[in-house]
């Protein structure tokens, strides 16, 4: 599903590289924690994924796909396949949720009547079902992320990038968003997640990969976040 | 691509900066109108040429039968063949002459036809009442001088014209009008321009939320930038239109009525709607592409696709 060989990435006008020659592979189907703390090269290692970047040395596969070679206008094709969640949620404050998760399809040309049915579907996956008509303002901050899992899952990605996805939210809150990324997780989907937050990762004893100052230092399987534990 | 999403997201776009939106639509209606402005000037100068006025530099007109009565110059009668051979003896034997054509007074009047054909004074001239002429052109034409001292006055000879004195003057006005209207036209283009680089600057900020999240969920490039272009182009279009009207009102004051040139020049041909009209894809075709090529460079570098 993903794989890095040797991949190193150093920003224009950076001495010190983000990432140094990293190399890991994530299976089909495989729930994985990314840590470290912050300016140890999470962020650089998703946006790679996600092709934001590239890479300066290395090569990064993502669905079986050499991302140095696909062209610039293939990369829409390739994101497609790809779902994304943020700490900030990034929610259209103007739309309602259903409208939210709806332009997700409605910009890759999905028809109206595609839309109509699987927008409904997807909201009562994470649980928002009745609420299609709010606005993201009213409401919490855990509904908000649900509707942003909603977004990315619409399109059912075969991979689901989450960059600190309960970085804003109460641990209670945070067990929630977890369960449904979990139940994502069960239908095949690959999920990436990023996080800071010891107790989920501790929880969850899934795989967990540590980067710190750019270098891959562990990378285990059902891990806990830190080697104190 | 849905067009109902499209247009409704244009209509967002051009709504949202509504002033910025009005700038460039002035600033292309302005730049336009001075552009086709320039145009029917020149189109207007060369309608006023004629069909001599390249091709000789003096002309020598003969009396007819109607001059005879009516010009002093030709009180001694219409011109015999006798005076017509002399001047054309004459004028072989002058250095300054480079070639020497004769028009009879038919083919005055098919010359004339041509450049005045529609006017009311063109339906009421016949053959006879035009002047049969001798043109002239000079190997140098500052000497217009030597040919009227030798032949102005003569018997038959009813005047001789410095074929482009009387117009140069003229011309030259028109012709500084035209660079200065270009000039103008320039500037404009340029405000234009930028006043629409910026507008998608703005635009493209004040959007970036939804074009992010375009980006990430595999929205094509096309599909991204295509409001952003037409947001432009429609603009531009509006500022097109606008240009369009404002020639067709200026040729109808100007020419027609208001200032009603054609009736108090009205020996100048002035020219017609079809003129102006031919202009108009040309102007509406500039406004919808250089907005919307303006935008999509402006596009490169403050939208990441």
């Amino acid at each position: 599903m993903i794989r890095f060989d040797n991949v190193s990435k150093v920003y224009a006008k950076q001495t010190h590289p983000a990432l140094r020659d990293v190399s890991l592979e994530v299976e089909r189907g495989e729930f994985v924690f990314l840590v470290g703390s912050s300016g140890s090269g999470k962020s650089t290692f998703l946006r790679l994924i996600l092709r934001e970047e590239r890479a300066s040395q290395g090569q990064v596969h993502v669905l079986g796909k050499d991302l140095a070679r696909i062209s610039n206008w293939k990369v829409p094709q390739m994101r497609r396949q790809l779902g994304t969640v943020f700490q900030d949620f990034r929610l259209l404050p103007n739309k309602t949720v259903a409208e939210n998760v709806a332009f997700a399809q409605e910009v890759i040309g999905k028809s109206k009547g595609e839309i109509r049915k699987s927008v409904p579907q997807v909201l009562d996956l994470v649980g928002l079902g009745g609420k299609e008509d709010r606005m993201p303002g009213e409401l919490s901050g855990g509904e908000q992320q649900r509707v942003a899992i909603a977004r990315a899952f619409v399109n059912r990605p075969k991979l689901l990038i989450a960059d600190e996805p309960t970085g804003n939210l109460d641990p209670q809150t945070s067990v929630g968003i977890m369960k449904l990324l979990d139940r994502i997780n069960r239908t095949g989907t690959t999920v990436v997640m990023a996080t800071h937050d010891q107790n989920i990762v501790d929880q969850m004893r899934k795989r967990v990969i540590e980067l710190e100052k750019g270098r891959l230092v562990r990378d285990q399987a059902r891990g806990v976040y830190g080697y104190q534990h | 691509m849905r067009a109902q999403f499209v247009l409704s997201e244009i209509g967002v776009g051009l709504r949202r900066n509504l002033t910025m939106t009005f700038a460039v639509i002035v600033s292309v209606a302005l730049s336009l109108a001075l552009f086709g402005g320039s145009l029917l000037m020149s189109d207007q100068v060369n309608s006023m040429k004629g069909y001599w006025y390249d091709k000789v530099n003096v002309s020598i007109f003969l009396c007819n039968k109607s001059d005879a009565e009516s010009d002093p110059n030709c009180a001694k009668g219409a011109i015999t063949s006798e005076q017509r051979k002399q001047i054309q003896t004459d004028l072989d034997k002058m250095p300054v002459v480079d070639t020497i054509t004769h028009e009879t007074s038919d083919e005055a009047y098919k010359h004339y036809k041509e450049q005045f054909g529609d006017s009311p004074l063109a339906a009421s001239l016949t053959p006879d009442q035009m002047q049969e002429s001798f043109r002239i052109k000079l190997k140098d034409p500052e000497k217009y001088q030597v040919i009227a001292t030798a032949f102005d006055g003569r018997d038959g000879v009813q005047s001789v014209q410095d074929q482009k004195g009387i117009l140069d003057n003229l011309f030259e006005l028109l012709n500084g009008m035209n660079w200065a209207a270009r000039a103008v036209m320039a500037m404009m283009l340029v405000v234009a321009l930028m006043l629409i680089v910026n507008t998608v600057r703005v635009s493209a900020f004040s959007r970036r939320r939804e074009t992010g999240i375009m980006r990430l969920v595999g929205a094509s490039g096309f599909y991204i930038q295509a409001p952003f272009i037409m947001e432009a182009a429609v603009a531009g279009l509006i500022g097109g239109g606008v240009a369009c009207a404002f020639l067709l009102i200026a040729r109808y004051f100007i020419i027609d009525h208001g200032l009603a040139l054609s009736e108090k020049l009205n020996l100048i041909n002035f020219i017609g709607w079809d003129a102006v009209l031919t202009k108009l894809p040309l102007i509406l075709a500039t406004s919808l592409l250089m907005p919307a090529l303006a935008a999509f460079f402006a596009l490169r570098k403050y939208l990441k696709v």
